[in-house]
């Protein structure tokens, strides 16, 4: 990798208004399972940088994983915002940063020898398999220990480095033809630990998908609906969190108009934040990839919006401040507005009281997957059982949650008491996926929500 | 990097019986709008290679991208042998490799300046249509260079361009959000930009008007674009012989029975010329073939790779797909489903109440694996009395992909790509489940 008086000197002296460089070396750790054979097991070693250049408000960008000839690079990203650059670059003013950030980790995935991961996947896999009914498994594992150098030529340079543990589980039953499955899917930051106990959940969910095939579809239609913390979360980054990256915003008056601030998303007791300053979770970090200083940014208070994630491109254009959600994926990408831990501030009542009033309902549990269009969302839970007279009744085929933002959120009548982040999923959009992203709420309760089967 | 004797040597020399090296180089040159108006020129050169060695029966593997990686390289993929799967496969010695044409030297000295007019044109001649219309368009041109070569002496290399151009544009009413577009990709530097503004244009068009869909079943009309959008993915991996083996797949112990509508014919094709998914073999180096997964409603083979054939005693058919980040798996290259013999103008005025679907949106979440497809109408229209009255909203269609195709009223006449990777016609559906607030 080139030092750092390299990359400074090939920053210098240049008619760009900003250049900056970011280069990346990560190293995975992969481990596949389907049914009992192990199917893959590998390194992989991803090593790349990219330069990318502002000039009359046109961009430049150039990747590359020989990262000999730096300058040549920053002349390339140059010429090619050169092509582009027709107006006036509006980057929000940040101060520069020089900072190394190194490892906080808890237990350290690099000093498990493989044989000792391997043991515990096979366990969980028997115990998944070992489940009478179940045909099938897949387990997906992988550590990534990720070191990244960005540098500016308004004098940041900050190194970083992050490691993600991501495991996902999965039970398929089959009976004539009827395939069901079951899901679970972990992340941690820096900490091995957090997916070392998954032995019951294994089991758990080889018993889920088996119920599955006995249980009956959803009768489609509007609901009331309860969403447990994890699907809660999910629910509010599709529907909302999506909504509030600017990159959406700022050059679309319509936009503007529908997202202005202090106009009514929800009722009082509504309070949504996101921040990568929270931290220990899989969307934290000390700066973003443009070198802004994580934040919180609360988005909604007390069911008013009040604030947007920003790059410095469109804070500048939209006259607001930084808020530090400029985020790539790789070396491959430039970085983009994303989100980083999204949640859902906690309310007063019990589960026993979020349900109680519901004569017939849903409840519905972790998630498969979940999708936005900003106005529409749909969102899918792994688990769902019907609420009859104020009680969980019985459980249901997977169901399908979709809806208008602009109602829905306003439609959330109750929050619990209890608070739960999902730590296992990755966002995409532009291309860019998976980011890791958490997102956390309490158990919430959504009045007239339409439930669809499958 | 790419150069494939030092790293086999290297991997003989740490104990591999045998080992295979698959190296890609990539140049790509993306040229995005946002707003109407030319953003970012970007470029990505990508180089790597994925080594697999089998040592004592067992396979290990790594990957690098860092230039001159070697001893690195060759010692994470033998240490990962003795916990890796144990091997069913033996790497191809030569191939019998068709001709297929995918390289189109035009594409390498396309002009920046053309795919900057391309992207323009694009934005210009839908906004005519609705100058209130935001648009977003990409244009993109790029050239890749695959080898593959292994310790039996196979080595195997082509090269290839490709070429595509997408528009997206949002239309935005008070919080009423519509969201149109359409794209084409090809190895040669010709695209079909007419083709592209025709398809956004009549999806404004048929979304002048609002109509509300109600919760009933009811016939529905995919669209190519719809076919792509929600179907092929589910009935997609019923074939992949890995699912299969698994007994994952709903058409496990299916082969050679009639699953479908008996005007229903699929195929999986490497072979055509200039399209994106095609190549003269696979990421293993097996030759291409064009594959018949159903043939008039009957099930006639599922896809695999050299590890899966071996492991379920059939033969590779040259389905192997990888990146640099994960070993070979199995994966459909273009997938062309049969016209049919209906219009689509037939099929609207044949329905009384109905839909016709441009686009779901979520429809690859649930379980896919048991062919459920379910997703809101991110586009899609009302059809009454045998015409298209306005578009619909907040509206869920789900149902199995196998079911459904079992129930078909008719299958379009008129095919198109979608995507680069995907040519189908219209297919019209004698019933499904759609739920509307």
């Amino acid at each position: 990798m080139p030092d750092r008086d390299e990359i400074e000197r090939a920053l210098r002296s240049h008619d760009a208004d900003y250049v900056e460089v970011r280069l990346d070396d990560t190293a995975t750790n992969r481990i596949v399972y389907r049914g009992r054979e192990l199917e893959e097991i590998g390194r992989i070693r991803s090593f790349g940088g990219n330069v990318r250049a502002l000039l009359r408000g046109g961009w430049g960008f150039v990747s590359f994983n020989e990262p000999a000839e730096l300058r040549k690079r920053v002349e390339e990203a140059i010429s090619a915002a050169h092509h582009v650059g027709r107006e006036t670059s509006m980057l929000a003013e940040v101060p520069p940063v020089v900072d190394s950030v190194r490892l906080k980790v808890k237990k350290d995935p690099r000093a498990i020898p493989l044989a000792t991961k391997k043991e515990m996947l096979d366990r969980y896999n028997e115990r998944m398999l070992s489940v009478e009914g179940v045909t099938s498994t897949n387990i997906m594992y992988s550590d990534s220990h990720k070191q990244v150098v960005f540098a500016s030529s308004e004098g940041s340079y900050i190194e970083q480095e992050r490691i993600d543990v991501v495991s996902r589980l999965s039970a398929t039953a089959g009976k004539n033809g009827d395939m069901q499955q079951a899901n679970m899917s972990l992340g941690a930051l820096n900490d091995f630990a957090y997916i070392e106990a998954l032995d019951e959940t294994a089991r758990h969910l080889g018993e889920r998908a088996v119920e599955l095939l006995s249980a009956p579809y959803v009768k489609a239609g509007t609901y009331p609906v309860v969403l447990d913390p994890i699907l809660a979360g999910v629910f509010c980054h599709e529907a909302f969190g999506h909504l509030s990256e600017s990159d959406f915003v700022y050059e679309n008056e319509r936009m503007k108009e529908i997202m202005v601030l202090g106009r009514q998303f929800g009722q009082p007791h509504l309070n949504i934040v996101d921040g990568a300053a929270v931290p220990g979770l899989r969307g934290s970090f000390r700066y973003d990839d443009e070198g802004v200083p994580a934040q919180e940014t609360d988005l909604i208070r007390e069911g008013i919006l009040v604030g947007r994630l920003h790059s410095r491109e469109t804070a500048g254009k939209m006259g607001e401040r930084v808020t530090g959600n400029a985020r790539a994926i790789d070396y491959r990408f430039p970085p983009i507005v994303r989100m980083t831990n999204t949640y859902i501030e906690p309310g007063n009542m019990s589960f026993e009281e979020l349900i109680a009033d519901i004569d017939e309902g849903v409840y519905a549990r972790n998630w498969f997957g979940g999708t936005t269009s900003m106005e529409m969302f749909t969102f899918s839970a792994g688990e769902a059982y019907m609420i009859r007279n104020g009680k969980v009744a019985e459980l249901l085929r997977p169901v399908k949650l979709t809806g208008n933002l602009f109602t829905t959120l306003m439609n959330i009548d109750a929050l619990g008491n209890d608070m739960d982040f999902n730590q296992g999923g990755g966002c995409g959009k532009g291309g860019q996926m998976p980011l890791p992203v958490s997102n956390g709420s309490p158990h919430i309760r959504i009045q007239d929500v339409v439930v669809g089967e499958r | 990097m790419t150069d494939a004797e030092p790293i086999l040597a290297a991997a003989r020399r740490l104990g591999a019986q045998h080992a295979e090296v698959f190296a890609v180089e990539t140049n790509e040159t993306p040229v995005r709008f946002e707003a109407n108006r030319l953003k970012e020129i970007n470029s990505r050169q990508t180089s790597g290679a994925a080594l697999r060695v089998i040592v004592d029966g067992r396979i290990g593997f790594a990957s690098s991208t860092k230039p001159g990686d070697i001893d690195e390289l060759v010692t994470a993929a033998v240490e990962t042998a003795p916990f890796g799967p144990e091997a069913h496969l033996d790497f191809p010695r030569d191939g019998r490799a068709i001709d297929v044409d995918i390289y189109d030297p035009d594409v390498e000295a396309l002009p920046v300046d053309d795919m900057i007019q391309a992207g323009q044109s694009l934005i210009d001649a839908v906004r005519a249509v609705e100058p209130e219309l935001l648009c977003d368009a990409y244009v993109r041109r790029g050239d890749s260079t695959v080898t593959i070569a292994n310790s039996k002496g196979g080595n195997f290399t082509y090269r290839g361009t490709g070429y595509s151009a997408w528009v997206n544009g949002t239309l935005i009413r008070g919080t009423d959000m519509l969201f149109v577009g359409d794209g084409d990709a090809s190895c040669r530097a010709q695209l079909d930009l007419a083709a592209i503004e025709a398809s956004v244009v009549s999806q404004l068009e048929h979304s002048r008007r609002t109509a509300e869909a109600r919760t009933a079943e009811m016939p529905v009309i995919f669209t190519p674009l719809g076919v792509a959008s929600a179907l092929i993915g589910p009935l997609a991996i019923a074939f992949s012989g890995r699912m299969v083996h698994q007994g994952q797949s709903p058409l496990a112990g299916c082969l050679g029975k009639e699953m479908y509508d008996v005007r229903l014919s699929l195929w999986d094709d490497a072979t055509l010329p200039y399209r994106p998914g095609s190549r003269p073999f696979d990421d293993e180096g097996v030759a291409s073939r064009r594959n018949a997964l159903i043939d008039k409603g009957i099930v006639r083979s599922f896809l695999y790779d050299l590890q899966t054939a071996g492991l379920a005693k059939a033969e590779s058919t040259g389905s192997a797909e990888r990146s640099l980040a994960a070993q070979p798996s199995i994966s459909t290259t273009s997938l062309v489903i049969d016209d049919g013999e209906m219009q689509f103008e037939e099929m609207v005025r044949s329905v009384k109440e109905g839909l016709v679907v441009e686009e779901l949106m979520g429809a690859g979440q649930g379980n896919v694996m048991g062919g459920d497809f379910s997703g809101n109408v991110l586009l899609g229209y009302k059809i009454e009395g045998g015409e298209i009255t306005g578009r619909v909203k907040d509206t869920i269609v789900a149902s199995n992909v196998h079911e459904a195709l079992k129930r078909l009223v008719a299958i379009g006449s008129e095919s198109r790509w979608v995507g680069g990777s995907v040519r189908t016609p219209a297919l019209f559906f004698e019933s499904l489940a759609v739920s509307a607030k």
